[in-house]
């Protein structure tokens, strides 16, 4: 488990997962809603005592549409929509809902695969509240929705170029703004760094490596509850 | 004349209508009957350098005369790529970022952050340290509810209010300085409890102030609550119903004006919320008079929790951090012990690492649910934060309510929102 990044884990169901009660409401939930979801939901699960399931794009709307309408869900209220980039899958940004049901007190957290090139349908049909959380998704991933009443950036600036939020994305992003005192505006101009950008890591190369030094097998399980990091920076 | 007029596109003047025209002696104002005085709807903007924006908020606004058919708000004047940055940084590098998103209730945004952190790494925290943020949870409930309420009351007229709310901001500030060192930006709630312990004197002065408070806020009712321009200008503007909430994404005070009782704190209780003997006001018309009421007495709920919470705090010494790897050692037994002193370093440089997996955790906050999505990849970094902030949603809904209302209620509207640029933009 320690040394399974979420990146290439599909969510396969893993049961020995699920918390101490047996009979979790959530995880009866979580099977109920995949038994009835006739093969639109991947995989359900309930970690850190939240449900997740996972569907396909193309299921999307009527996955949504079946929590809010269902009346053993009733997840009426669509708390947030966002996305989450990993430029090393194939499929390359997942797409997270967040619903929440004010009368049976649950949240739900559906999630999508979606690669670069896909349109994604726009659920404001269902929830009108969607509408500035997929402009934000589009603004800072650039996923397009299909069917959305509104499809413009949100948060970055008039004429902005590019999708702040994607991993390939630098920080300092690529232009800078200052008030011109011969111009007497505010001019844009490609940043310039003044000292060189540091990525600084700190990451202990003692713990990044997958491979067993010399002599760890005496540790044993001294470091269970500390992960191996995968250390993606060498 | 019949009909006859050459050159004259006007139709059909004869008779009645030229009667009822205001052009009877024949002046030539004739254009309502012939259209050539186009009527159109004005577009004004409004912002984002305006007082009563509560920021940098620029709305565009399509008037159809005084009445407002359509809001577009321009947002992201205040971005400054939060949730980017804290990708960047150790998690405790990041924690600062949240005290600027909401800067009007700063511990209550670092609380969500910490409460994701400790929910991934399995952290719990000692009871002083919940009850501490019980405490400064709800003296900053206190403070952000004090800055709606009255400068909502500057936006429609008054201005006494926001004297006499300040002076009692200015109180709560100086107490969350002795806390933490800071009066807005605290970073006091950090991951595994929270930063330093009380003095019992500061103790002792909140329980002073808390029990002088409610009158503070009788005074504030007394400018306010029956007052008839306050009223004129508030009840029936804005009216929420439960179909709303759902579908906007209402929470706050703003889902409970339109009759749900529903609190995080009671509903899904963090920290220990579920010990404290509370209400929660609900209103019944779901208009912006009724959230104004709903605040007041929130802020009364809010004394009651402090009030409760002191002698809890009192009975119950001990640590204020967990000591483990996600907290630094004490301070003396860093300059005893060499572990400690190597603990500290690796904290405070590389930071701690956070399982990978991910959470959703939210609180009640003032202004509504506030959340942070978070992903970790195991690393001393977060792979993803994504901060849910209630005003977000809350102005969302603004086109929705401000249809068909006047020019003048929109500000009232943009105040019953409470809205904070630092937690929309992010």
């Amino acid at each position: 488990m320690a040394n399974t990044p979420v990146a290439d884990n599909p969510a396969p169901a893993e049961p020995a997962q699920t918390p101490e009660v047996q009979v979790d409401p959530l995880v009866a939930l979580g099977e109920s809603i995949a038994a009835r979801g006739k093969g639109a939901i991947l995989s359900q699960a309930v970690r850190n005592g939240e449900l997740t399931i996972e569907t396909g794009l193309g299921s999307l709307l009527e996955t949504v549409a079946f929590l809010k309408a269902d009346s053993s869900c009733r997840f009426a209220m669509l708390i947030d929509v966002t996305a989450v980039d990993w430029p090393g899958r194939e499929k390359r940004f997942d797409l997270v809902y967040h619903f929440l049901s004010m009368y049976t007190n649950r949240r739900i957290r559906l999630k999508v695969q979606v690669g670069e090139e896909e349109m994604v349908p726009s659920v404001t049909s269902i929830h009108p509240g969607a509408n500035w959380f997929e402009r934000e998704v589009f603004d800072m991933f650039g996923l397009v929705f299909s069917g959305h009443p509104d499809m413009r950036r949100i948060l970055t600036d008039y004429g902005f170029r590019g999708h702040p939020l994607r991993k390939d994305f630098p920080l300092t992003g690529y232009n800078e703004v200052r008030y011109d005192e011969v111009q007497k505006r505010v001019v844009y101009e490609p940043v310039r760094l003044t000292a060189e950008w540091r990525e600084f890591d700190f990451l202990s190369p003692w713990e990044g490596g997958a491979f067993a030094l010399p002599g760890d097998e005496k540790a044993g399980d001294a470091k269970a509850g500390l992960p191996g990091s995968p250390n993606i920076n060498r | 004349m019949d009909g006859d007029l050459k050159g004259d596109i006007r139709p059909n003047l004869r008779g009645t209508d030229i009667e009822r025209s205001s052009d009877v002696r024949g002046t030539g104002f004739d254009d309502v009957l012939t259209g050539e005085q186009k009527i159109r709807n004005f577009n004004i903007n409004f912002g984002p350098q305006h007082p009563a924006a509560h920021g940098v908020l620029r709305l565009i606004l399509e008037l159809d005369g005084e009445i407002v058919e359509r809001v577009d708000p321009h947002i992201g004047l205040l971005h400054r790529g939060t949730e980017k940055l804290c990708e960047h940084k150790t998690y405790l590098q990041a924690l600062p970022y949240f005290d600027r998103l909401d800067y009007c209730s700063p511990m209550c945004m670092e609380h969500v952050f910490c409460l994701a952190i400790e929910k991934l790494a399995g952290v719990t925290i000692p009871r002083r340290a919940s009850l501490i943020r019980v405490l400064y949870s709800e003296i900053t409930r206190v403070l952000n509810h004090l800055l709606n309420v009255t400068t909502w009351a500057m936006d429609v007229g008054a201005l006494t209010p926001p004297l006499w709310g300040f002076v009692q901001r200015e109180i709560l500030f100086d107490f969350y300085e002795r806390a933490s060192g800071a009066r807005m930006h605290a970073n006091y709630f950090r991951p595994g409890g929270v930063h330093q312990d009380l003095p019992p004197a500061l103790i002792d002065d909140i329980e002073a102030w808390a029990e002088k408070f409610p009158q503070v806020l009788d005074d504030i009712d007394e400018l306010l609550t029956e007052n008839r321009i306050f009223k004129q200008r508030n009840v029936d503007i804005a009216i929420v119903t439960e179909k709303d909430v759902n579908e906007w994404g209402l929470t706050g005070p703003i889902a409970r004006s339109a009759g749900l009782p529903w609190d995080l704190r009671r509903s899904q209780p963090y920290e220990c919320y579920d010990e404290f003997d509370f209400q929660i006001p609900v209103g019944k018309n779901g208009d912006n008079y009724d959230r104004f009421l709903i605040r007041m007495q929130e802020m009364r709920e809010s004394t009651k929790i402090i009030r409760q919470a002191i002698p809890k705090l009192r009975a119950t010494p001990g640590d204020v951090l967990t000591r483990g790897k996600v907290t630094p050692p004490k301070r003396g037994e860093m300059k005893t012990s060499m572990e400690a002193l190597i603990h500290h370093f690796k904290l405070y440089t590389e930071g701690f690492h956070v399982p990978s997996g991910e959470t959703y955790a939210a609180i009640e906050a003032p202004k509504g649910e506030f959340g942070v999505y978070l992903v970790a990849d195991g690393t001393n970094k977060p792979y993803r934060v994504k901060i849910r902030a209630a005003d977000y949603a809350h102005l969302q809904a603004m086109d929705h309510l401000a249809k068909g209302h006047m020019l003048a209620d929109v500000s009232a509207i943009i105040a019953t929102l409470d809205i904070v640029f630092g937690s929309i933009d992010r």
